[in-house]
């Protein structure tokens, strides 16, 4: 993955830029020891690194508008970063850039119940922000499988999704206000404790901008009361066709389950032998999980057990407690990490018209034998959202390479079918030359446009999302 | 007036356009003031361009019927998430209100609260700018963050950014059965601090409105949606929750329930009466403050923080409110009043700003809707 060369009269002023940040933060906010900046050089896109000029930990917004103000001043990029957990690159790096870090922006600043929202600093997880409000039977519905080291500040920059968006949705659909601070050091309001905007829906932009807009250090996230009760229901099917219609009926006969996750052959055997779920041996397998109190839980999951059964499932087993609960969800929360185990693997995350699962898995498995890779399939099957992961030995020259072609022809079908070429994780640097085959010149040209208008010098993350062929002049211009 | 029957003869007319264009769907939401300019129709592009039941989806061209949508997706027992109202009674018009009006406006009703606004279940647009451009953003599935999300951006914008030809949804299953309970003669301070706690509730509620009613009794509503057993129960539960507050009635005849929820997404209280029709988006809480300071009818839905007014004409509520965290719209006055007050709520600086700046670069022609957004008004 290409990136753009440093800008030698960048590199050049490196110790009056860092001394003029000195100048506005504590002491150890600055750091520029090439040893602990190396712990800025990547994110979880790992394959891809590069240590910053500097990296930046400000303590509050007056000093994050202090920091911009200044890289404004001296043309120097700023790369935005939450906790760093980005599958897409999005916060990489450059050598002539300053990491701008939101991780000691950690505070709750009001909680209020009867409005049901929560207003915290952007640095704080994703988990402690349902950890400050679980005491009164509240949470914060989206929730990445990351959700332990992810900040809110990276979930809005990426609009992060989670298990259970199906029926709440994603970051920006939980997400009502903003502080955010201007490239050039304006701090602005956007949104707050009221539903919608009363212009333009500035907010519905930045969210999912990927740091390239401006940098967020405040939001108001709109909590919910937990339902009473929870329960998932475990099918294994034998083909992926007959997996998929079942997932097509259940939405179709009116229930709708929290979530809904499918997992592929390869994906239960390396899950079983790590986890050890005890899962069924089969070609594909649902887990369904459904809200409510004891009787609703009921009623829903009679009707999906109904619509199971007319598929000839291999084996149907729904949750008769907790710990049954538990262990089947077990299994799919560490599918992630049981790949991690077997094989260095590349997660994807297109999204696909849920009607074209059975032709997309059946094409990934073609060309898995084509490319002589390996893949297991899991995925939110509700919504579309694909993860499949694709596995491949860092070690053997050439694989990785390999295993980068064969994820871009994945997304290209995934776009061919009518879907995405990424449905929570963002595009980063990962996607972003994937960009034109979802869209033409125009369609990114309006995206463009809008930074342009919030980011007039593309100094705010300037190489990610876009190929860098199409904003070459603009950086360039900037420079 | 200037009807297009394809995108890209709408591409030609607004790249050929000099002057400014009033666009319009179905001409029955003229919200705010009269916008100059050759009327710019949206009604020959028609017709839902997909529908997948099983993958909850609908793309239709934006100047598809709204009621024709309705009646497709009823027949699959399934529905818009986000119950948008028709305006037509409150502001007398007659026409057929498009999808393409509904996005452009925002429009969400009561169950907003819940299933979220217009915004929300809107996954793709098509559209044409102000130099007839074409220009797509998002597509037809649920999650996609691929790129900036103009789909936001272009929902609520009033045509201002570009003309919409086609728009996708996520939809939902349409609902079993519904019940309302009903809590009479509570002041706004108390009635709010029910719905608050309603909606505190683990029971879903999907509409929490209270009409205070100044001659007469107040009245508040809370709706629960859902499979017959599950509403029986919530409802029980619910009123629990309330009984405190005060005496809780049920309806549970569900088309009864129905007509009383559409009243209050139509605001049909305030069809017909004089006077001039307000919008406020607020801090639920902070409802009945501002609720308070009004010399009118007061309709609270949203858990109190929707507030439809209707007050005598001429005033500039936003005088009378002073700052408030949130935003008032004014929907209905005379043209004099609409020439001297803006219809949205002006933004600080550095917001307007940007929001210029993006209009600038979508409409550089400055011939879209021209002025309907503007928060400064021209000099008389
Ligand atoms: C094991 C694993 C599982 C994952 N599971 C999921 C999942 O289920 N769903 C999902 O959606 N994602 C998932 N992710 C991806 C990742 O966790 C999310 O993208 C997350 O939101 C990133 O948060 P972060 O704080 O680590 O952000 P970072 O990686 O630090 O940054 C992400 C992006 O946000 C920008 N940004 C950071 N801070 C700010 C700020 N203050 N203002 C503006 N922009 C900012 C950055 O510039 C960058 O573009 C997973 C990742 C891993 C490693
Ligand atoms: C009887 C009557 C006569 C009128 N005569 C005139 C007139 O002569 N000149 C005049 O300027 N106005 C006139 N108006 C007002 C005009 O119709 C409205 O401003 C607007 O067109 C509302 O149309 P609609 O029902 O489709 O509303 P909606 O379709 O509900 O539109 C609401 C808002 O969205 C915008 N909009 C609608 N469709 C799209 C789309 N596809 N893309 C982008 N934006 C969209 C509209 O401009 C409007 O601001 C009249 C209204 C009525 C009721």
């Amino acid at each position: 993955m290409e990136m753009p060369k440093p800008n030698p009269a960048i590199l050049a002023k490196r110790t009056r830029i860092i001394s003029r940040l000195r100048d506005v933060l504590p002491h150890d906010a600055v750091i520029d020891d090439p040893h602990e900046t190396r712990a800025y050089e990547c994110d979880a896109l790992t394959a891809y690194r590069c240590p910053p000029l500097a990296a930046v930990l400000p303590q509050s917004t007056a000093e994050v508008s202090e920091v911009l103000r200044i890289c404004h001043e001296e043309g120097v990029p700023v790369v935005p970063r939450g906790s760093g957990t980005s599958l897409a690159g999005g916060a990489l790096p450059t050598a002539d850039s300053v990491i701008l870090g939101v991780a000691r922006l950690t505070q709750v600043l009001e909680t209020d119940y009867d409005n049901r929202f929560i207003r915290v600093q952007t640095g704080r997880t994703n988990l402690s922000v349902t950890g400050a409000v679980e005491a009164n039977d509240f949470f914060y519905a989206p929730d990445p499988s990351s959700q332990l080291a992810c900040a809110i500040a990276g979930n809005i920059g990426m609009n992060s999704g989670g298990a259970h968006c199906l029926k709440y949705g994603v970051t920006t659909n939980n997400l009502l206000g903003v502080t955010m601070v201007m490239m050039d050091g304006t701090v602005v309001e956007i949104g707050g404790a009221h539903l919608d905007a009363g212009g333009l829906d500035l907010l519905g932009v930045i969210c999912g901008s990927e740091g390239q807009l401006g940098v967020v250090t405040e939001a108001t996230l709109r909590i919910l009361r937990k339902p009473e009760g929870a329960r998932p229901v475990l099918m294994g099917f034998d083909s992926n066709e007959v997996a998929g219609e079942c997932v097509s009926d259940i939405i179709k006969a009116g229930v709708l389950p929290v979530a809904i996750e499918f997992m592929d052959r390869p994906c239960i055997e390396a899950t079983e032998a790590f986890a050890k779920a005890g899962y069924p041996m089969c070609e594909a397998l649902l887990i369904v999980e459904v809200e409510g109190s004891e009787a609703e839980i009921r009623e829903q999951l009679d009707v999906i057990l109904d619509i199971a059964k007319r598929h000839n499932p291999v084996e149907l087993r729904e949750a008769a407690d907790a710990d049954q609960a538990a262990r089947i969800w077990l299994g799919r929360k560490s599918a992630f990490g049981a790949m991690g185990q077997i094989n260095d693997y590349m997660c994807l995350d297109g999204t696909i018209p849920v009607s074209s699962l059975p032709y997309v898995l059946r094409r990934i498995g073609e060309m898995s034998k084509e490319y002589g890779l390996g893949v297991a399939n899991v995925f939110h099957a509700g919504d579309g959202n694909m993860h499949p992961l694709i596995l491949f030995d860092a070690n053997k020259p050439g694989d990785l390479e390999l295993c980068e072609a064969f994820g871009a022809d994945i997304l290209k079908l995934c776009v061919e079918v009518g879907g995405c070429l990424t449905g929570e994780h963002g595009v980063g640097i990962e996607k972003r030359d994937l960009m034109l085959t979802q869209y033409t010149p125009t369609d990114l040209e309006a995206q463009l446009w809008v930074k342009d208008v919030f980011d007039p010098k593309w100094l705010l993350n300037p190489a990610k999302v876009f190929p860098l062929s199409v904003t070459e002049t603009r950086r360039d211009h900037a420079a | 007036m200037l009807q297009p029957k394809s995108e890209a003869e709408l591409a030609d007319c607004l790249a050929a356009a000099k002057h400014p264009m009033a666009i319009r769907g179905g001409g029955t939401r003229p919200i705010g003031r009269a916008v100059a300019g050759e009327v710019l129709s949206t009604a020959a592009l028609k017709g839902i361009t997909l529908y997948e039941p099983g993958a909850l989806t609908l793309v239709a061209q934006a100047g598809t019927p709204l009621a024709e949508i309705e009646a497709v997706l009823h027949a699959e027992n399934q529905r818009l998430p986000f119950e948008p109202m028709d305006h037509r009674a409150l502001l007398g018009t007659d026409g057929t209100p498009t999808i393409g009006g509904v996005v452009a406006g925002n429009v969400s009703g009561p169950r907003r609260i819940q299933a979220g606004a217009a915004r929300d279940s809107l996954i793709g647009v098509r559209f044409v700018d102000g130099s007839g451009t074409v220009i797509k953003n998002g597509g037809r599935v649920m999650k996609n963050v691929t790129g900036y999300d103009l789909v936001k951006l272009m929902a609520g914008s009033y045509g201002t950014l570009g003309v919409l030809s086609e728009v996708s949804f996520k939809l939902l299953p349409e609902v079993e059965t519904c019940a309302c309970l009903i809590l009479e003669g509570l002041s706004d301070q108390s009635a709010v601090a029910a719905l608050s706690r309603a909606l505190a509730s683990p029971y879903e509620v999907t509409g929490a409105a209270h009409a205070a009613n100044r001659g007469g009794r107040s009245r508040t509503m809370l709706r629960l949606e859902g499979f017959a057993k599950s509403v029986a129960y919530r409802t029980d539960a619910l009123r629990g929750v309330l009984a405190e507050f005060r005496a809780v009635e049920v309806i549970s005849d569900p088309d009864l329930v129905r007509q009383m929820w559409k009243d209050q997404r139509d605001v049909t209280a305030f069809a017909g009466q004089t006077g001039d029709v307000w919008r406020i988006s607020c801090k639920p809480s902070d409802g009945p403050a501002i609720g308070a300071k009004i010399k009118g009818e007061v309709i609270y839905d949203w858990g109190g923080g929707l507030i439809w007014v209707l007050v005598g004409e001429g005033h500039d509520l936003r005088k009378t409110l002073g700052a408030f965290g949130g935003h008032a719209t004014l929907i209905r006055a005379s043209e004099a009043t609409h020439a001297r007050i803006p219809t949205f709520h002006p933004e600080p600086a550095p917001l307007a700003a940007l929001s210029d700046g993006l209009r600038r670069k979508f409409d550089p022609k400055g011939i879209l809707n021209t002025g309907l957004m503007a928060t400064a008004m021209p000099a008389a």
